[in-house]
């Protein structure tokens, strides 16, 4: 709570209730109106999860502005949401992203505004649900109604291949999540009728029955993650989706997998994440380097960004599951950073595309002659997906590194070579897009950004540098709650 | 003596008003001219609304039996009996409009309704085999003849005549296999059957043997798989409006018939029949759901999508438990209200000479009406199970019975086949939103038809929001109505 409000079913609900006033607006004669509401909506969907930070305890890893009522009571189920300081900064990152995805889609978008206009901000109320519930099925009616709207962003306002893409996304995650609804149910007959998922971090259970939970979970949260090998869907949804959809699935969609990791699987089954860190580790490696490689011969832009998530996020797993402070604390800001990044370079993408209506690197060439302002922001950006430090991409990829020393050198020696691979396809692509002669009379004709996108970039400018070169803002944030954790997950909860 | 007579009918008074009622229609139609049908129409609704006031009415806490115990009145027959007449209510304004453009609109249709409704409404009250038969039977009856309406279509005769001899084989079934459980037990009422087994007195290689014969029927009427064949055809042959009577209401009747033959009369034989209802139900999931995505037609996806449903229901009784009767009887409330919509969709789709129950047809239908393509991606979305829709928590208590009776391996399978079947709900959607429409035929339907359409699909998004206290309902109509001895 916060001056008596419930801030948090606030920054919930209120996106939603403005996704369906911007539905209500109808066709696109009221297009116009559609994208003012939008941004009403968004901006104060933002300005409410303000006092989650500023209101936030530093000092307890216990959960705040915590509201709980009774929803089902047949099955004992509650309508329970809270922030922790892992928990809060996601919900700042999905607030943010909405405005800019907002002003991102509002001259490219042109049919079905209204609907397109209220996809993202119905998803950005339930996304901040998944960040905030605490009752499981609570999490899993969010984790899954997120699905719906996604679906029918890539499917509608897609590229060509749009439909495929679609199904893929829907039937990977879904396979994922059914298998965590049945372990939800397990686990709500075994620790004696409670969907609480701080209960269910308390409750023993015997290793088999750990173990076959750690993979149910597994498939759920690796599936969004992703990780390898289950992330082939990421690069066909990426490409497909409209710059919007690219955004939100990048800088936060992604984060729900490794937050599951670090809500669900690592607390509940304890011994089971310690024994199949193993697993967990080479998967997150395979990811690092080989992705990393993969995403070198790419020669679509968005698919190269895309594989390169896949390579970050191989870095968040590996930090997550070398269980000490400095790979989980890595992991997290890592994450935060890479929803910056990631967000911003699919928005420069889409810029170009906007103007080009192609991703293909070898349509581009000098493009630093006709739009040298957005060579500026974008070299920015890409200096940030390297991880130089400075930005915010370094930060994290160095604790985990860090980290990851103390534990093997070997393993540090692999997740390592990312500095070098990202380095390498992220700069080549730029400068094959950005640098070099005009390549052709398209690039030519092109305008450079204009007001409306320089504004967004900025705001995003600020973010990346300022975690880089200040991130204690953050870390502050999710220091005690990650020791907490890490301490719970030391502790053996077998029966 | 009069006055004793009085009270004893009473728990049988809706069943015995409609059966007045349907009388006077039926001989009041006869003097109609086809002009002023809409006179029987109005008729009908307002019997059903008045069975209903006299089923809220004369409720009575606990069971009361009449009939020499051959018909039982307690909370679970009341609760089914109002979302009976609540369904078939939707399905006459849902097909009200298509009757009428192709001359089907006529009394002996609003009749045979109401018969097949009265046949429902026994079976959910009955307490004896010859009652559940019988029931049975006048359900069955109607819908062959409902289906067989439509004369002058080869497909749709077609169909009533596949629907009658396959429903002759399977009450054949029904009846041969009571007629041992008769022989084994001494006993056609359902309580003393029980008792009688219970005792250990009955011979159990004959008690087991009907138990074959009498889930076979079951399975047959339920349509579950090895006794679907018959599903498919009836739903694609009938004329939408008449699926659309089989697949709805009579649906909670056949929950009430599982329940009131396995749970009150042969829950000794537990352990028997939930091993057969385990096999039929994993099979009926795998081939509904694998065979529903080669289908191009949507009322036979949608056939298929049944079988694949009801399969997802018997595993609510697998538990054996008071726990998963509820949640079967949940599922069941929530598969009716999902069927009616998205039936009626096809039917609001319909015009003069044309079906829309291709799946193209579905094609672009956000362009050529948002609110309607949303209303069908509420059902869908219901339909495969996706929440924030009701659809959700009907598999959600239907599992949770499951994992909680020890299978979590077969929670799993069910997950598992439930993500085969998304994929073709899902593909309506796809169809609705991502194509471009072939047709831009004016979708033109009444006021009334779209409003209830709103309300049903929305209806599921609500439940969906607050599923709770029809959960409880049925929860608690299932404790205090399906006792175990």
């Amino acid at each position: 709570m916060f001056l008596g409000l419930p801030v948090i079913s606030v920054a919930i609900w209120l996106p939603i209730l403005f996704g369906i006033l911007v539905l209500a607006t109808g066709d696109d004669k009221n297009a116009p109106l559609a994208r003012a509401l939008a941004l009403v909506g968004s901006v104060l969907g933002f300005l409410v999860t303000i006092p989650l930070y500023t209101g936030f305890m530093r000092d307890t890893s216990a959960m705040q502005f915590v509201e709980m009522h009774n929803w089902i009571t047949r099955f004992n189920i509650h309508y329970h949401v809270g922030v922790d300081g892992i928990s809060v900064l996601f919900i700042l990152l999905t607030s943010f992203f909405t405005p800019i995805v907002v002003l991102a889609g509002w001259r490219v978008i042109e049919k079905r505004v209204a609907q397109y206009m209220a996809a993202f901000l119905i998803m950005s109320g339930i996304m901040i649900g998944v960040f905030a519930a605490l009752d499981a099925i609570l999490f899993y009616v969010f984790w899954e109604a997120m699905l719906i709207p996604m679906f029918l962003i890539i499917g509608v306002w897609g590229g060509a291949n749009r439909v495929y893409a679609a199904v893929k996304f829907f039937l990977y995650t879904l396979l994922g999540s059914l298998l965590m609804l049945v372990a939800f149910i397990y686990l709500y007959n075994h620790s004696g009728g409670s969907f609480e998922i701080l209960e269910f971090q308390q409750v023993a259970i015997p290793i088999n029955a750990q173990i076959l939970i750690f993979i149910a979970f597994f498939f759920a949260f690796a599936v969004k993650v992703p990780m390898f090998p289950v992330h082939t869907w990421l690069p066909d949804a990426h490409v497909e989706a409209p710059t919007g959809g690219s955004v939100i699935l990048a800088a936060i969609m992604l984060k729900m997998g490794a937050y599951g990791f670090l809500r669900l699987s690592i607390p509940i089954v304890p011994d089971a994440s310690h024994r199949l860190a193993g697993v967990m580790i080479a998967l997150s490696l395979i990811a690092v380097v080989y992705i990393g490689l993969v995403a070198l011969t790419q020669t679509d832009m968005k698919k190269l960004v895309a594989y390169s998530s896949i390579s970050h996020m191989g870095f968040v797993t590996l930090g997550l599951f070398i269980f000490n402070d400095y790979g989980m604390e890595g992991a997290l800001l890592q994450m935060i950073s890479h929803g910056f990044v990631s967000g911003a370079l699919f928005l420069c993408i889409g810029v170009l595309y906007d103007r080009m209506h192609s991703r293909n690197i070898a349509d581009y060439g000098g493009v630093a002659n006709t739009m040298p302002v957005f060579a500026a922001f974008f070299m920015l950006f890409a200096m940030a997906n390297v991880g130089l430090p400075g930005t915010s991409g370094f930060v994290g990829e160095f604790m985990v590194v860090l980290g990851t020393v103390r534990t093997n050198f070997w393993y540090a020696f692999a997740a390592a070579s990312t500095l070098i691979f990202g380095a390498a396809y992220t700069l080549w692509m730029y400068k094959r897009v950005i640098f070099g002669a005009v390549a052709n009379e398209h690039v030519a004709k092109l305008a450079d950004i204009t007001l409306r996108e320089k504004s967004i970039f900025a705001i995003l400018v600020i973010a990346v540098l300022g975690m880089g070169l200040y991130p204690l803002p953050f870390s502050e944030i999710l220091h005690v709650s990650v020791n907490d954790l890490l301490v719970h997950a030391a502790r053996s909860k077998l029966p | 003596m009069n006055m004793d007579l009085m009270t004893n009918l009473m728990p049988a008074s809706p069943e015995i008003f409609l059966l007045v009622m349907t009388c006077v229609i039926l001989i009041a139609d006869s003097l109609i001219k086809q002009s002023g049908r809409l006179i029987t129409y109005m008729l009908v609704q307002l019997t059903l609304m008045v069975c209903a006031l006299i089923t809220v009415g004369t409720h009575q806490n606990g069971v009361a039996h009449v009939f020499h115990n051959m018909f039982v009145d307690d909370l679970m027959s009341d609760v089914l009996k109002l979302l009976t007449y609540l369904s078939v209510s939707m399905m006459l304004v849902y097909s009200r409009q298509y009757l009428t453009v192709r001359d089907l609109f006529s009394g002996e249709f609003m009749v045979l309704t109401l018969f097949a409704t009265l046949g429902m409404m026994v079976m959910i009250s009955a307490n004896h085999f010859i009652t559940l038969y019988l029931g049975l039977e006048l359900l069955s009856l109607s819908l062959y003849a409902a289906v067989a309406l439509q004369r002058d279509s080869a497909i749709a005769t077609e169909a009533a005549m596949k629907y009658f001899i396959l429903g002759a084989l399977a009450s054949g079934l029904l009846l041969y296999g009571m007629s041992m459980l008769y022989g084994a037990t001494g006993s056609l009422q359902l309580d003393a059957v029980s008792r009688s087994i219970h005792s250990g007195t009955a011979n159990n290689t004959l008690l087991v043997f009907g138990l074959v014969f009498v889930v076979s029927g079951l399975a047959f009427k339920l349509g579950v798989v090895p006794f679907h064949m018959w599903l498919p055809d009836v739903y694609h042959g009938a004329p939408t409006a008449m699926t659309m009577l089989i697949g709805s209401a009579p649906k909670l009747a056949a929950f009430a018939f599982v329940s009131r033959l396995l749970v009150t009369g042969l829950q000794p034989l537990v352990q028997h029949w939930s091993g057969m209802l385990i096999i039929l139900a994993i099979a009926s999931m795998a081939l509904g759901n694998i065979t529903a995505i080669a289908q191009t037609n949507l009322k036979r996806m949608l056939a298929y999508s049944t079988i694949a449903h009801m399969g997802f229901l018997l595993l609510g009784f697998i538990s054996g438990d008071q726990e998963g009767y509820g949640s079967a009887m949940f599922y069941a409330v929530v598969y009716v209200l999902m069927t009616l919509g998205s039936f009626g969709m096809i039917m609001m789709l319909s015009r003069v000479g044309f079906e829309a129950d291709n799946l193209s047809d579905f094609k672009g239908l956000n362009q050529r009406s948002p609110w309607l393509a949303f209303l069908m991606l509420l059902l869908m979305f219901s339909m495969a199970g996706v929440p924030p829709t009701v659809g959700f928590y009907a598999k959600f208590s239907v599992l949770n019975a499951v994992v909680q009776s020890g299978h979590v391996w077969l929670a799993v399978v069910a997950v598992l086949f439930s993500l085969i079947g998304a994929f073709y709900y899902l593909r309506i959607v796809k169809l609705m939103y991502f194509d471009a429409p072939e047709s831009h035929e004016p979708i033109i339907f009444g006021q009334d038809t779209t409003l209830l359409m709103s309300l049903n699909g929305v209806g599921l998004l609500l439940l969906g929001l607050l599923p709770g206290t029809l959960m409880s309902v049925c929860a608690v109509s299932v404790q205090q109505s399906l006792l175990l001895h």
